[in-house]
């Protein structure tokens, strides 16, 4: 069976500051369908460029992305992005929102009576399915920000896309919304059967999530390591504490720790400590 | 020892800091009461030092100018003024928005026409309009085209720049989710970028109102036989001190009228940016 997306040999160097910056180097990468996959490293390691131009939205400075086994070229309706936050309209409603792309040529070009139905049956079950009856009229300014992220995937999922880019859509929850998001995506993976790409810098959120986890490190950015999370496919809150949820949070750590460059701050701040202590010696 | 409690700090029963907290709530009636002062205390102190026999040429009494504007009104046709006025203010600044809006948009939307146009604007609204006179009434003549063209020149490279700006702003989140859904380039123009920045574009039409409107004197220098800033102008010839103050409180007024229905358009236009719940 052939991957759904095909990362292949992917640079992509960033030009326009006073030198060049890699910003990633050599990627490969096989993605199945209805795969959850996630990706973590330290900052710089290129895991939001790496996601931004799978979308379509950034371009690559060599190598080929396929979907579906077509070298893909822009954005399309077959992959749906979910941003950190700023993605919503806040002159539309809520129901408006979700139901943003239905008036976009795309989805109006050769439609009939039928799918119109289809589309506002869909518009209900995504709104039941996020919670988000109550608020259906609101507009999105008045809504929490765990409440605007569950309108972010609503309209995300309207078209049916069969892939979802995530860049890290919950950074700036509260544990405990995230916590209630995660079980809430990994219900919408069960339920539609997307496959999902999923950026963050939360390591045990990415195990929770990931069955594959896709380690990139800085400078050049690049892929480092793919582990595999060996935990059941059905995952709930306690396996966060399971040992090998652990073990595997550990090795994670480490790598990323190993990777991310800042362990010469360390020396230096290490450096910092015993200048201090010959000041008290010389007083 | 026994706690100091002279500046002891209570959250809850703290005075209120009227004009020291920063950015602390203040209550509506207190925010009317001080509005209504603003202009009580500057009229009631000028009503003094008019009244304590200050010479009329230099400062004439609050009441002279109600009944200069009075007579104005009755027997120089003060409404014809008004509206000669607001008519050249208006025209040159819906011709300004008819065309700065559609550049600001492609300026604030593509790199290419930004790298075309705009430093050529900021080069030009540099260049001051009342410096354009001469040139205006070589190109365009003396009738009402050229008033109007001076406005013009003063309110639209502003314009064009507070637009383009207006257009950057619009989160690249939004186009690029947008994007993402499949909508075209005229689709993220039309869906999302118009109606992201329409609440700027209005605040920037307000404020450009207001400038134009500080060009209408200027524009009345140019040939002109009516109109309040002309009035201002013929005025100062005859030393007519209370009629100078009347015309420029008649535009200060109209300015704030406009300013003000601006603002409610802006409530009404855009309730989900003010609504709180």
């Amino acid at each position: 069976m052939p991957a759904k997306i095909s990362v292949r040999g992917v640079n992509k160097v960033f030009a326009t500051g006073a030198q060049p910056v890699q910003a990633l180097k050599d990627a490969h990468l096989d993605i199945a369908a209805n795969e959850f996959v996630t990706f973590v490293g330290a900052s710089g390691c290129g895991k939001s460029t790496l996601l931004r131009m799978i979308a379509g939205l950034e371009t690559r400075t060599s190598g080929a992305i396929m979907v579906d086994g077509r070298t893909m070229t822009g954005p399309g309706i077959d992959r749906a992005m979910i941003f950190q936050h700023y993605s919503l309209y806040p002159w539309l409603t809520v129901r408006e929102n979700i139901r943003f792309c239905r008036q976009l040529k795309v989805h109006t070009d050769n439609r009939t009576a039928a799918d119109v139905e289809a589309a506002s049956g869909r518009a209900d079950a995504l709104i039941q399915l996020m919670g988000l009856s109550h608020a259906e009229q609101a507009y999105t300014h008045q809504l929490s920000g765990g409440m605007q992220q569950r309108v972010a995937i609503a309209r995300a999922l309207m078209s049916r896309p069969e892939i979802l880019l995530m860049d890290e859509p919950f950074g700036a929850l509260d544990a405990q919304t995230r916590e209630v998001m995660h079980d809430l995506i990994r219900h919408v993976h069960r339920i539609e059967g997307s496959t999902i790409l999923f950026v963050t810098h939360d390591v045990e959120e990415a195990i929770y999530l990931g069955q594959r986890i896709v380690l990139m490190a800085p400078q050049p950015g690049r892929i480092d390591t793919i582990y595999q999370v060996p935990l059941p496919k059905e995952r709930h809150q306690d396996m966060k504490l399971a040992p090998e949820f652990l073990a595997l949070k550990k090795v994670i750590l480490e790598r990323i720790r190993e990777t991310s460059g800042i362990k010469t701050d360390l020396q230096q701040l290490e450096k910092l400590s015993s200048l201090a202590s010959i000041d008290k010696v010389q007083a | 020892m026994k706690p100091d409690t002279s500046t002891h700090f209570d959250p809850i029963n703290r005075p209120p800091r009227l004009f020291l907290g920063v950015r602390t709530p203040i209550k509506k009636g207190t925010y009317w009461f001080l509005a209504v002062a603003s202009f009580l205390l500057p009229l009631l102190a000028w009503f003094a030092i008019a009244a304590s026999g200050a010479d009329k040429v230099f400062l004439p009494a609050p009441q002279d100018i109600i009944t200069r504007i009075a007579t104005w009104w009755h027997e120089d046709n003060l409404a014809a003024d008004i509206g000669i006025s607001l008519y050249r203010v208006v025209a040159a600044w819906a011709l300004s928005a008819l065309f700065a809006i559609p550049l600001g948009l492609m300026i604030g939307t593509f790199r290419g026409v930004q790298a075309l146009c705009e430093p050529l604007t900021d080069f030009i609204r540099y260049m001051p309009a009342v410096a354009f006179i001469p040139l205006v009434m070589l190109w365009v003549g003396i009738d009402e085209s050229a008033r109007i063209a001076i406005i013009f020149i003063g309110t639209f490279f502003q314009m064009v720049l507070m637009v383009a700006e207006d257009v950057r702003r619009v989160p690249m989140t939004q186009i690029e989710a947008a994007q993402t859904m499949g909508a075209s380039r005229g689709e993220i123009i039309d869906k999302v970028i118009l109606p992201s920045a329409k609440p700027a574009l209005l605040d920037t039409l307000r404020i450009t109102m207001g400038w134009a409107w500080t060009y209408l004197v200027v524009a009345e220098l140019v040939a002109a036989n009516s109109g309040l800033g002309y009035a201002i102008l013929k005025a100062q010839r005859f030393l007519q001190t209370d009629k100078i103050f009347a015309g420029i409180m008649l535009i200060g007024l109209i300015g704030f009228v406009i300013d003000q229905a601006f603002r409610l358009l802006h409530r009404k236009a855009f309730p989900w940016l003010h609504s709180r719940s």
